[in-house]
């Protein structure tokens, strides 16, 4: 029996696949921004010098980056009610979005930091600047600049694993997928097209980021 | 329905955590061999080869592993083909790591320098004598602390198969809690036994780094 | 009939034409020396004797092996040219010995055992019988690069080509390797040479060849070229090197 494709039948549903890419676009711009943050400070907090944050962070990193992010997320949606925590879905989608990504980042930051010529640091030391300044003024940007590539790919993996958000009902790109698939009952035609729409969404924001580096880094560059 | 004891979940959740040791090793062991032909043709001399490769490792790599899974699974009956959430949750993560590994693997490749590619080929050795008998074996040195390392990407990557209703460890902490309504301890549990098992490879590969370097 | 017969050689790399239209016929036993300032052309040249470069335009042939600009197997051409590099090049992997034996067993499928006599007798004649067993990390660069001249010789090529084999080497390990390379000369093996020791190659070549802009400007025996330069690019180029 040759089944008979019928794309027509998910682009009924146009408006439902553009809410989802919407949101799904949504969740990465604010985890992104909260979990490079979040990175940057955790960096900054392991190789501060002092013993408690490094380990406590240190913790952080390891428990995120040796668990799936799926169960990140049921830990947060299901299991912090049992605490008096009740976030709306995509509150917690986020909040496990940023915690994730804020592990990673610490991890590929701190990498920067670490690559940091012993030179510089003394230069500053030897200018009387305290180590908050030498961190914030001689140290970040050139370890951002160099581990960006690297971190725009994890945030690419964070983007893409957002897709297992629609389990707890946030209405991203595969919530939307599932929801027409659910009406259509063409589930391989859906999931294909909806694949797409993830590809193309990774190129842009791989594309996107890498602009950003190249604006952001580049004009420091030449300023100094 | 009888009360279930934290021992008795956590019991439970580890016969479950046997499924996902099982789905890992078979991924990473077929998508190691898979990953070795793309890498093969990613490297190849012929251009169309290393396009299309390219091609495969990009689309991988650039959509949800959820999504694969999904495609695998709806992709089978429309080919006639009955399939399991099993079979699907195996296929669907090989095809995943055999991209992944490809390209760690390229990366590996092409740190061997040009000069051995240049020193074999005017031995007269053909593209494959190259890669088994010069390449390969001084990719594979340093090609093993990340393959250690991506290891852990798929044990954790198994969770995802627990949608399409493959009961491992994440499925069988979705139906304790079902059971249970204690999400807050069964999820705990569920996460450090992922961590118990992807920890210590994770530690594993970093040590295996750091002896590399030194050894340089 | 000559061995290797180059004709009309052109070589681009996109728009910078670097072989402008090479003839050269080396004969058996011959020992050629190239040379030429940086960016000449030189390893271009060399490197397209043994298809590590596509040429654009022209032949090459070498003992009835050819190759022209479409041709892509290039193992009957590489079966019979030898190749040395500047960076030594040995297998790290390998130890001298399996660097010699490599191709031999790999590629001529000859068995273990002869090729274990023809390995230990091509590390004897570059002096290293002893250094069988030693990893290339183990070796000075001079001893490198002998090995390496001993894992070509076991391919039993008609040609060797040496791009300046003693450019990346210690001034006090440059003559052991052009000690060997001495030898193999008068042991009659044919050699083309890229190389910037002027002394060598006036002492053991029998054909100097001065390129220039990616053309052949001059040729002939040493001593003529040394003292007779017929183009005032050699003149100055004689005059450059020989101030050094
Ligand atoms: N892979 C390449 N891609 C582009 N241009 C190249 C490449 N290899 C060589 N060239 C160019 O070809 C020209 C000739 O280079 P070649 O290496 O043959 O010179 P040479 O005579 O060997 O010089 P040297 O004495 O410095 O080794 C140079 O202008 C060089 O920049
Ligand atoms: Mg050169």
């Amino acid at each position: 029996m040759a089944y008979s494709f019928d794309f027509p039948a998910v682009f009924d549903y146009t408006p439902v696949l553009v809410d989802g890419v919407v949101l799904t676009a949504a969740l990465t711009v604010v985890s992104t921004v909260a979990g490079v943050s979040i990175g940057i400070a955790g960096a900054a907090a392991r190789t501060s010098g002092v013993k408690a944050l490094d380990t406590a962070v240190g913790v952080y990193v390891e428990v995120i980056r040796n668990t799936p992010f799926l169960v990140q997320l049921f830990f947060i949606f299901f299991g912090l009610p049992t605490l008096g925590i009740r976030l709306p879905e995509w509150q917690a989608a986020v909040l496990a979005m940023v915690v994730n990504l804020g592990a990673y980042s610490t991890e590929i930051i701190r990498a920067g930091i670490q690559a940091t010529p012993r030179g510089l640091i003394e230069a500053g030391e030897s200018l009387a600047m305290t180590r908050a300044e030498i961190f914030r003024h001689i140290v970040i940007k050139p370890a951002m600049k160099k581990i960006w590539p690297a971190l725009s790919s994890q945030i690419v993996i964070v983007m893409l694993g957002s897709s297992v958000c629609s389990q707890i009902a946030a209405e991203e790109l595969t919530f939307a997928a599932n929801f027409i698939q659910s009406r259509n009952f063409r589930p391989f035609e859906v999931y294909f097209v909806v694949t797409a729409l993830y590809l193309g969404l990774a190129v842009l924001l791989r594309w996107l980021l890498a602009r950003f580096g190249n604006l952001v880094f580049a004009r420091r560059a030449a300023r100094a | 329905m009888p009360e279930f004891t934290t021992w008795d979940i956590l019991y439970n959740l580890i016969l479950a955590a046997r499924w996902t040791v099982v789905l890992s090793i078979l991924a990473f062991i077929c998508g190691g061999i898979a990953g070795l032909l793309v890498l093969l043709g990613r490297v190849s001399p012929l251009p169309w080869l290393r396009r299309t490769m390219n091609l495969y490792i990009e689309l991988f790599q650039g959509t949800p592993l959820l999504m694969q899974i999904f495609i695998v699974f709806f992709a089978f009956p429309l080919m006639g083909v009955e399939t399991t959430a099993w079979t699907a949750a195996v296929v669907a993560l090989t095809l995943f790591t055999s991209a992944y590994l490809a390209e760690i693997w390229r990366g590996c490749v092409e740190s061997v320098p040009k000069g051995q590619w240049e020193a074999s080929e005017s031995l007269a050795m053909s593209f494959t004598e190259q890669m088994r008998y010069v390449i390969l074996p001084q990719a594979l040195r340093v090609a093993v602390p990340p393959t250690v390392g991506f290891s852990v990407q798929v044990i954790k990557g198994t969770a995802v198969t627990s949608i399409i209703g493959f009961v491992e460890l994440t499925k069988a902490g979705t139906m304790i809690t079902n059971a249970t309504f204690q999400p807050f301890l069964v999820y705990g549990l569920v996460g450090l036994l992922y961590f118990a098992l992807c920890y210590p490879l994770s530690v594993y590969a970093k040590r295996l780094e750091r002896t590399l370097h030194v050894a340089r | 009939m000559s061995l290797v017969k180059l004709t009309g050689i052109h070589k681009s790399y996109g728009d910078n034409e670097v072989l402008k239209g090479i003839d050269l016929k080396v004969n058996e036993g011959q020992v050629v020396a190239l040379i030429g300032r940086s960016g000449s052309g030189k390893s271009t040249l060399l490197r397209t004797i043994n298809g590590l470069e596509r040429i654009n335009q022209g032949s090459i042939e070498v003992d009835g092996a050819c190759v022209d600009p479409g041709q892509s197997d290039l193992r009957a051409l590489r079966l019979k040219v030898g190749m040395v590099f500047q960076q030594f090049n040995l297998f790290p992997h390998l130890t001298a010995g399996q660097n010699v034996m490599l191709a031999p067993v790999v590629v001529k499928k000859q068995s273990k055992a002869d090729v274990r006599t023809i390995a230990e007798e091509a590390l004897a004649k570059v002096g290293l019988a002893d250094k069988f067993d030693a990893y290339p990390d183990q070796l000075s660069g001079g001893q490198q690069q002998r090995v390496a001249i001993a894992r070509s010789l076991a391919m039993k090529p008609r040609v060797m080509l040496c791009d300046e084999i003693t450019s990346a080497l210690d001034p006090e390990l440059v003559n052991e390797v052009l000690a060997v390379v001495r030898k193999l000369a008068e042991e009659g093996m044919t050699l083309l040479l890229v190389t910037h020791e002027m002394r060598f190659a006036r002492e053991v070549c029998d054909t100097l060849v001065f390129m220039h802009k990616g053309r052949i400007a001059e040729q002939g025996a040493p001593e003529e070229v040394f003292t007779k330069p017929a183009t005032p690019e050699l003149a100055q180029f004689i005059g450059m090197v020989t101030e050094r």
